[in-house]
């Protein structure tokens, strides 16, 4: 008999499955990759302190957190569909049908796909899989890369290749169209760029200070630009260059770029070919929110937290009873604010399994105080509205639900 | 590509058992634990599939299962994610292959 499934063995679903068991709740944690983690394990930057997040070390550390509190961690099973049976949750699995009565959903998020010409030859990836295979399972993807895209989550992976000894020799824009959307307009990306660099101006982006501290800069904005870029650790970022086609025959060979004006317009005439054997396509990530969608869950589109979101109260419950969420499916944060939302989600599990003394409604307004605290501490913010979103999705639930709840009382 | 073997911050990696499988009938060495997708790129193999319809050249794209497109046969059995599944020693994988599509090739006849 399980009492908790957890979905997701990354920061959020394993600091969840060690606070119920804390708790004494028996907790099954299921996951599709090969190892525990999720996508903590390829984190790696360097904190303002000097000190480095070592995504490895961390995972290992909840890993054996879990495992010392009897947390059953199962990798290699992927979940399909999620359904309440009266009181209990069915989990059907590749491996068979799981149930509890608590379902943590703890899936993460996914990346934002920017399809460019020629993106399904062998060699293109999301500047994701780049991580992945570098950090996690140590090859190289390649000898020559070029990003596309320019945001935060590219910058981040852009360093850890640099570190692994992978060569991005040009970070460029997609180009201009309705799916790139901002992404491919100079202008909004220096925008998003300058308001992170103003969150996060610690070494962990080693921006040149030439360009992101620059107040004047930024008043002269796209149109002084210098075409060959400004150089991020070494990686011209080429916000006036395009990305129009990625060219091969069997594999990336190389990717065909043009100049671009300030509002991402094509300048006729400037195409040229950047030689590559590896090409990552940054698009930013969203919550991957879908075994909510199937359990049945009401969703609210927050484009400050990555997109629409599993309606949740700040205490991690959903509308359906027995369901919680905790870390990217929520919004898009740091791994550390996934931690702290998973000991939450935890906590507020076993409470309502009435597990605990009297004392666990303080260590749940504790573990609410950390989530905040922790963000209010991050070094980088991947929106910088995030505090803003949260706000807005706790107040839908308090208009929605809280009162509900009040008055019910109340009637009790 | 090569391993990483050193990393300045991650560190050497750990001495782990080889283990041998096959890809399209053609021997490989992978590490233990290692996925099927990890262990091809790092033999140089970056197709991991033809498309079933159009027959162009597929490899990993995200990596962490979410895209489809590294679909393979293991041992026989359709649409594994090689990004996902870990190599087992003389395991046999294959690429997805292009299909014969019967109703366009009689369209294109006509």
């Amino acid at each position: 008999m399980i009492d908790v499934i957890v979905i997701g063995a990354g920061p959020a679903g394993l600091a969840g499955a060690i606070a119920c068991a804390e708790y004494g709740l028996k907790v099954t944690v299921i996951d599709e990759f090969v190892r525990p983690g999720g996508r903590l394990i390829g984190q790696l930057h360097q904190e303002p302190s000097g000190e480095w997040w070592n995504g490895v070390k961390e995972s290992t550390r909840l890993h054996n957190e879990a495992q010392k509190r009897s947390v059953d961690i199962r990798c290699g099973v992927s979940v399909y569909n999620l359904e309440k049976d009266k009181d209990f949750w069915n989990v059907h699995t590749n491996t068979g049908t799981l149930i509890a009565p608590y379902v943590l959903v703890a899936t993460g998020a996914a990346e934002f796909p920017i399809p460019v010409p020629g993106w399904t030859l062998p060699g293109v990836m999301s500047i994701g899989a780049a991580q992945v295979m570098t950090n996690v399972h140590r090859v190289e993807v390649g000898k020559k890369g070029i990003i596309i895209g320019a945001n935060l989550l590219a910058f981040a992976i852009l360093n850890e290749l640099q570190l692994a000894g992978i060569n991005v020799e040009h970070i460029v824009l997609p180009e201009k169209s309705p799916l790139s959307q901002n992404a491919g307009k100079p202008e909004e990306v220096l925008k998003s760029l300058l308001n992170a660099a103003h969150l996060a101006p610690s070494p962990i982006l080693r921006f040149s200070s030439r360009f992101m501290k620059n107040r004047g800069f930024r008043k002269l904005g796209m149109k002084f630009y210098p075409k060959s870029g400004v150089k991020v650790n070494g990686t011209p970022l080429q916000l006036r260059k395009a990305a129009l086609e990625i060219l091969g025959k069997d594999q990336v060979e190389g990717v065909l770029t043009a100049d671009i004006d300030a509002n991402g317009n094509v300048v006729k005439g400037t195409e040229k070919i950047y030689e590559a054997d590896f090409v990552c396509i940054a698009g930013g990530l969203y919550p991957l929110a879908e075994l909510t969608v199937v359990a049945g869950c009401p969703f609210q589109y927050v484009p400050e937290l990555g997109g629409h979101v599993p309606l949740h109260s700040e205490k991690m419950e959903t509308p359906l009873e027995g369901l919680f969420v905790a870390g990217n499916i929520t919004g898009i944060e740091s791994g550390k604010i996934a931690i702290a939302q998973g000991t939450t989600a935890g906590i507020s599990i076993a409470k309502y399994a009435g597990k605990g003394s009297t004392d666990i409604t303080k260590k749940l307004e504790q573990a609410l105080r950390n989530v905040h605290t922790v963000r209010q501490n991050a070094a980088i913010q991947f929106n910088p509205e995030i505090a803003n979103g949260r706000r807005k999705v706790y107040e839908l639930w308090d208009d929605l639900y809280g009162k509900e709840q009040d008055s019910l009382q109340e009637i009790g | 590509m090569a391993r990483i073997i050193d990393h300045p911050v991650l560190g050497k990696l750990d001495d782990r058992k080889k283990i041998p499988f096959t890809f399209d009938g053609k021997e490989y060495e992978a590490y233990e634990t290692e996925t099927i997708a990890a262990a091809l790129l790092a033999n140089g193999v970056r197709t991991l599939r033809f498309h079933e319809e159009s027959g162009t050249p597929r490899g990993f794209y995200c990596n962490i299962g979410h895209c489809m497109e590294c679909r393979v046969y293991v041992n026989g059995q359709a649409n594994i994610r090689a990004c996902l599944t870990a190599v087992k020693e003389n395991m046999a994988v294959e690429r997805g292959k292009h299909h014969p599509n019967l109703v366009k090739r009689m369209v294109e006849n006509q």
